[in-house]
């Protein structure tokens, strides 16, 4: 089935060649994400505000700094509420970050606002969840496909079909689609069109926000293959955030454990799995069902699986934010919050329990 | 196993009597859970498994559904009974739990209250009692300060808490039979964990036989000692986990468990190319056969039958070899 993905038609991969950015700045990141902070404030009662109360934020995302290079895949997983989805819309500037740096081929773009960053959007895209909502329903498969193209004139009005046809075609779908509206297709068609939709404006990063979560087990695998495909005939860098650790492995080069608003590590996805530091993504692996021979279950080893919740993001205990269901906690995880430091090479982890290491190095 | 059968479907059959077409929605299910047993009905969207399990409480509509069959439990017809004489099983001596925990629990009522309310129509115990009674399920699911937690509202319970309580109440008149329907699809990882080997602890301790309805081949996998896939309204293969994880033999098995990320350094999973059809628009012959990279003319024919393989081992598929 993968032959029908990798379309290597000298038409659609000379259309997309056309739109595919190169240039970028040799040797630094794609993308650099500095300490970036979203707070969202609170609505307080008129009786807090008279009391003049202090107003109180919810932490969605908490000083997050991380980098992806051009053509890499960094996974960014956690729990829900944990900010992988916030940190997603930050990075495009959907949303407007409370505090931080992003960097796009060396550009700061966090302080930007409206037409200044029309040629950032070019370059960097989202791919939505649901592929059902996030097609305009009274659209064709086309006009949604080629109106970003319009809106940013990259191409000529009498061109757009064959480069709609084009598009349409790299994403395993057939020029014919551009007839059709978003009901007439399946799920996994209608994410292919979303990946049609962020691919046409040429980007060099895209954003896949829990991009194949909703559809089946055996459609998931074809979009997934797409991704990877294209990032390899493309050269595109993804952040792809996710909850689903079996996704993560497969697509990412590089993973990211968010937790609580923070990245609690980061390591090549190798080693992520193969030896995962800091107790949170322990847990996390350890909860996986992964297939087995039925011989054992980890559902009968209660000892293995996390205790409690995920505590509010809006009073962040002092410390470690994992440390209230974290297996390891020492008194000093309850005062003092670890930073993200380097204990092996390209592997970074917020845990107390690595300071001796961290203290070695440095 | 020589265990107590505790539920045999035989020939279950949905249809859905539609703008004066007939739709067929599960087409003849066959299965059996014994006493102590974890079976699995895994599928992807639309092939039945949610309907299969409905009908077997006599959930759906009818009309505009349509049940035939017989589901037999503990000997007795279920779609024979008369509403009453259902309602006194479904709760007590088959207990469910669904997907959504918050759904599933009335909004404007404090939890406690809701447990004592369906302990109080399935137990003959005085109040007191049965006050006590919800505490000890609330602790007992591992609800922190139950007593305290029994007098909160459902909205202040997240999702994993609610499951759990939604567990308790299934299993406190401890029933021989327990449905679980996507039971943590809408919980995280963690948390999921958390419910399921609640369900599996509590299934091994009191002998309940467990029929668990899910899409995720992981869980199954995990959580199981026996499976049944369907696809498209049908059963394709029924085994034992190391079986159809091992060796499936059947072709949409084996491309399911293909499709799953589960190891390193694959470059490109496996797909099964198109869709499962709908049922407006079922395929002759074996319903896979479109998508089947191995099928023959007569499968486009002729409805391959469930055979056995081996004594526990069945698959309906006209190529399927034991061990294959």
């Amino acid at each position: 089935m993968t032959e029908r993905v990798v379309d290597e038609r000298p038409g659609s991969a000379g259309a997309l060649g056309a739109l595919g950015g190169q240039g970028g700045h040799v040797g630094a990141p794609l993308l650099e994400v500095e300490d970036l902070v979203k707070h969202f404030p609170i609505r307080q009662g008129p009786l807090a505000r008279l009391l003049g109360r202090e107003p109180r934020v919810v932490r969605a995302v908490d000083g997050v700094s991380f980098a992806v290079q051009a053509g890499e895949t960094l996974g960014l997983v956690g729990e829900s509420g944990c900010g992988k989805t916030t940190t997603g819309r930050l990075v495009l500037r959907a949303i407007d970050p409370t505090g931080g740096r992003i960097r796009f081929e060396g550009d700061d773009i966090a302080g930007l606002h409206g037409s200044a960053l029309l040629p950032f959007r070019r370059r960097a895209q989202i791919v939505f969840q649901d592929p059902y909502t996030s097609l305009n329903p009274r659209m064709t498969i086309g006009r949604i496909v080629g109106e970003p193209m319009l809106v940013h004139g990259l191409v000529k009005r009498a061109d757009l079909p064959e480069r709609v046809a084009a598009l349409l075609e790299t994403v395993g779908l057939q020029r014919e689609h551009a007839e059709r509206y978003p009901h007439e297709l399946s799920g996994g068609q209608r994410q292919r069109v979303g990946i049609a939709r962020a691919l046409s404006v040429g980007p060099r990063l895209v954003v896949a926000d829990e991009a194949v979560s909703a559809l089946d087990v055996s459609v998931r695998a074809q979009i997934l293959n797409l991704f990877v495909t294209l990032r390899e005939r493309l050269g595109l860098a993804y952040l792809f955030v996710s909850h689903d650790l079996g996704v993560i492995r497969f697509v990412s080069h590089r993973v990211a454990v968010m937790y609580l608003g923070a990245l609690v590590e980061v390591a090549p996805v190798r080693e992520l799995f193969q030896r995962p530091l800091h107790p949170y993504t322990q847990a996390l692996l350890a909860a996986i069902p992964t297939i087995g021979d039925g011989s054992s279950s980890i559902f009968d080893q209660p000892g293995r699986l996390l205790d409690g919740e995920l505590p509010s993001p809006i009073d962040l205990p002092r410390g470690c934010r994992f440390a209230s269901r974290c297996p390891h906690r020492m008194p000093r995880c309850a005062e003092v919050e670890p930073t993200l430091d380097t204990v092996a090479s390209d592997h970074v982890v917020a845990c107390h329990l690595y300071g001796d290491a961290k203290g070695e190095r440095s | 196993m020589t265990a107590e059968t505790i539920l045999d479907v035989r020939d279950l059959t949905v249809d859905f009597h539609l703008d004066g077409t007939v739709l067929r929605a599960v087409d003849g299910i066959s299965l059996s859970v014994r006493r102590g047993e974890i079976v699995g009905l895994v599928g992807e969207s639309g092939a039945g498994k949610s309907l299969t399990s409905e009908a077997i409480l006599r959930l759906i509509r009818c009309p505009p559904g349509r049940i035939t069959g017989e589901v037999r439990f503990r000997g007795r017809n279920l779609l024979d009974l008369d509403e009453d004489a259902l309602s006194r099983i479904r709760g007590r001596e088959i207990a469910m739990i669904f997907q959504n925990p918050a759904g599933s629990l009335n909004p404007v009522f404090r939890v406690g209250a809701q447990l004592h309310e369906a302990m109080a129509l399935h137990l003959d115990e005085p109040r007191p009692a049965l006050r006590a009674r919800v505490v000890d399920i609330l602790a007992r699911v591992g609800i922190p300060a139950p007593r305290t937690r029994a007098r909160d509202y459902p909205h202040q319970f997240s999702g994993g808490m609610a499951q759990r309580v939604m567990v308790g109440m299934g299993m406190s008149c401890v029933p021989a039979l327990l449905i679980a329907d996507e039971p943590t699809t809408a919980l995280d990882v963690t948390i999921q964990a958390q419910v399921l080997a609640l369900i599996r602890q509590l299934a091994r301790e009191t002998g309940a036989a467990v029929l668990l309805v899910s899409h995720d081949l992981g869980i199954i996998s995990q959580m199981c000692d026996r499976v049944i896939v369907m696809y498209a309204g049908r059963i394709v293969e029924q085994a034992s986990i190391a079986t159809v994880f091992g060796a499936p033999a059947h072709p949409y098995t084996r491309a399911l468990v293909d499709c799953l990320p589960r190891v390193d350094g694959v470059e490109r999973l496996g797909t099964i190319g198109g869709v499962m059809p709908g049922l407006r628009a079922l395929p002759p012959g074996c319903r896979f056969h479109p998508r089947c990279p191995i099928a023959e003319p007569r499968c486009s024919v002729d409805v391959p039958a469930l055979r056995a393989l081996t004594p526990d081992h069945r698959a309906a598929c006209h190529l399927a070899r034991p061990g294959a």
